[in-house]
């Protein structure tokens, strides 16, 4: 129990720290993004006085009021979950805009790190299995697919498969003129959801899976000089089950403790490519808010790609802790 | 950490250290011994830390030392490559190597130009990595108790906020940005995963009969951290500095690409950005957003080829046991082994003293 207590603590430490440092940034860095926001807004209308009372909360007022106050209103204004409104799309709220947008990221990242963490264990194994042969020869090809940035093998893909041979559509989360309408429930949309979805997926496929294979296969090469596996030779077991049960599955473990780190790689990586394929998810509208100086909606994605990225990480935590007992006991 | 590898560090401490602790020390030197394999008997001292020569050493090096000097040198022999009088957009001609740009500039000087910028952002961003790492991880490690705890808890929390969107925000309150402002915001984002690691093997390294020795024998904390734990750990800062140079130089291509990069520098990262804004894409300028790319690729696989060498030291079952593997395959193809031509074994030692 004290292991979950101790991870629970960790990640409201984490979310509180995340959270008092989108308070602090805008405030320590040079300007006043307030004053910016809100002549931006007046250039598009009327702004009412709660607006600006609101935007000088999120970003800084300025004036003279105590920080401390500052920062109470502001978590007030959290817990109402209140991220904001956009300028960008004034006078859309930041907390509707990525609650649009979230979907898109999560099931496009999600299904495509679980297959690349599948492929990588399972192709890692093999390849630590047959240790001393010809495969060791392709491991450090792995690492190639690793140095290439996210976003320009998406442009190589997307000359190659979209532009020349027009087997997939180039940009978009679905097709805008089939479904003017927007994302509906229907087999047809959902068939042209995958679609637009299959290039970004081998993008993020492609990037990702040389990690976690080369960590696999490292650790699959270290746990089978241990005992425990010349032990279950010398009982006569056979090979299969000792690649299964007695090094894959012990190998295995570090890669899920250090999810965290490789997940890291995969959502920054998607961020930036979003924008090449102009998908519709939180990396496009990071990018629009970034380019519009859109303070309180960039805050607003910071903020929640951060809390999934907390969550993803809870979930592997509690994972890890329900397969490797030591990790529970010795706290 | 490599304990073989280390034996021979071990050692010579322990012999130093003799009069303090003779029972333990007694005890390391024979386990010491027992551990060595007799194939490091010839590598001695400082060698023992070096890399072993190998053909992905030697092609890592190559591209490295190809890139650095393209783009310590390229410059030179390139036109201005903020030269608009070209013809924009030319495909890849003798005048023009890799051709131009929309605008006119030289592909090829934009690039020589650009590597320099990038590297230049790769290294400071490195160093700023490595330096972060080395305080929290090392010091953690060392400290122990509630040191340990505040450093760890800092790290973690770096660790699983992610990076690029926090350098994104940061670089959007910064209207114009130097490389060097690039490289720092890059540098005090990217530490935490090598110091997780660090702070692991400072542990493991602490409780070490040597580093007992030296911290009984009354020496001080930062000269036990410097003399005695600092030069076991540096193949794995080696692998950790080129690590962060590969990972800053991918960032910051990312963000130039974002249009959040340097204003003041060609870096890759930049060109890219110039070729997608350009349409380098639709038009099917191949020779625009293909060369930038291409040598990030190479600059990371080069760096990551001498990190598998480097890998070799910090953990030699990776050495060792694939070479037992192809040792024992050899024995049983000539008849010489017990498992038949089934199993690869990592017990070579046992295998050949029973065949012999």
């Amino acid at each position: 129990m004290k292991f979950y207590a101790r991870r629970i603590t960790f990640y409201l430490v984490t979310l509180w720290a995340t959270i008092s440092l989108n308070f602090l940034l805008p405030r320590l860095m040079p300007g006043n993004p307030a004053d910016i926001i809100i002549a931006k807004m007046q250039r598009q209308g009327e702004v009412s006085d709660t607006t600006i009372r609101n935007i000088q909360l999120m970003l800084g007022t300025g004036g003279d009021e105590p920080l401390l106050e500052q920062y109470f209103a502001y978590w007030g204004r959290l817990l109402h979950g209140d991220l904001g409104i956009s300028v960008t799309k004034y006078p859309a709220p930041v907390a509707e805009l990525i609650a649009s947008a979230l979907p898109w990221t999560i099931i496009l990242v999600g299904v495509a790190t679980v297959i690349s963490f599948v492929l990588g264990i399972l192709i890692g194994a093999w390849v630590g299995w047959k240790r001393g042969t010809w495969v060791d020869h392709l491991v450090p090809s792995t690492t190639v697919l690793q140095s290439i940035p996210y976003f320009w093998l998406a442009l190589v893909l997307v000359a190659i498969f979209a532009v020349n041979l027009r087997w997939f559509p180039i940009v978009g989360g679905y097709d805008v003129f089939d479904f003017p309408a927007g994302p509906e429930w229907s087999w047809a949309f959902f068939v042209d959801a995958v679609e637009h979805a299959t290039l970004p997926a081998i993008t993020i496929v492609l990037s990702s899976v040389g990690g976690w294979l080369f960590g696999m296969r490292n650790m699959m090469v270290s746990t089978l000089s241990e005992d425990h596996i010349v032990t279950a030779e010398a009982k006569g077991l056979r090979p299969r089950r000792i690649l299964t049960a007695y090094a894959a599955r012990n190998a295995a473990i570090p890669s899920i403790a250090g999810f965290s780190i490789t997940l890291g790689f995969v959502v920054a990586g998607s961020i930036v490519m979003e924008q090449v394929f102009t998908y519709p998810g939180v990396g496009k509208l990071m990018f629009q808010a970034v380019q519009n100086n859109d303070y309180a909606l960039m805050q607003g994605v910071f903020l929640v790609i951060t809390i999934t990225v907390l969550a993803a990480n809870f979930i592997m935590d509690l994972v890890y802790g329900f397969i490797d007992p030591r990790a529970r006991h010795n706290v | 950490m490599s304990e073989t590898e280390l034996t021979e560090r071990e050692l010579h401490d322990v012999q130093v250290a003799e009069v303090i602790t003779p029972l333990t020390v007694a005890s390391a030197a024979v386990e010491g011994a027992g551990q060595r394999m007799p194939r490091q008997s010839s590598r001695r001292g400082i060698r023992a830390l070096m890399p072993r020569w190998s053909g992905k050493l030697a092609i890592g090096l190559g591209l490295l030392t190809a890139i650095v000097a393209f783009g310590v040198a390229g410059p030179w022999f390139t036109q201005d490559p903020r030269d608009s009088d070209n013809p924009s957009l030319q495909p890849p001609s003798p005048e023009h190597l890799l051709g131009t740009t929309k605008l006119g500039y030289d592909v090829l000087a934009q690039l020589a130009q650009g590597t320099q910028g990038s590297l230049m952002v790769g290294v400071i961003a490195g160093l700023i990595a490595l330096g972060l790492s080395i305080v929290f991880g090392i010091l953690a490690g060392y400290l122990g108790g509630w040191g340990d705890e505040t450093l760890s808890l800092v790290t973690n929390i770096m660790l699983v906020i992610p990076g690029l969107p926090l350098v994104m925000v940061i670089a959007t309150y910064f209207p114009a940005r130097s490389w060097l402002l690039v490289a720092f915001v890059l540098g005090i984002t990217s530490w935490a995963g090598s110091a997780v690691v660090l702070r692991a093997q400072t542990r493991s390294l602490r409780s070490r009969d040597y580093v007992s020795a030296a911290r009984v024998a009354g020496e001080r904390a930062p000269r036990v951290i410097l003399v005695e734990v600092l030069p076991n750990l540096l193949p794995l800062l080696a692998a950790q500095f080129l690590f962060a140079i590969i990972f800053a130089i991918l960032g910051e291509a990312g963000l130039s690409y974002l249009g959040l990069g340097a204003t003041d520098s060609i870096t890759w990262g930049t060109i890219l950005n110039d070729a997608q804004t350009g349409q380098a894409l639709g038009t099917g300028a191949w020779w625009w957003f293909v060369p930038p790319g291409l040598l990030i690729a190479l600059l990371g696989c080069g760096l990551a080829l001498i990190n598998f060498s480097i890998d070799e030291i910090i953990n030699p079952k990776l050495r060792i046991a694939p070479e037992n593997a192809r040792r024992q395959r050899k024995a049983a193809k000539a008849g010489r082994g017990i498992a038949g031509p089934g199993l690869p074994t990592a017990t070579t030692t046992t295998a050949e003293g029973i065949s012999a």
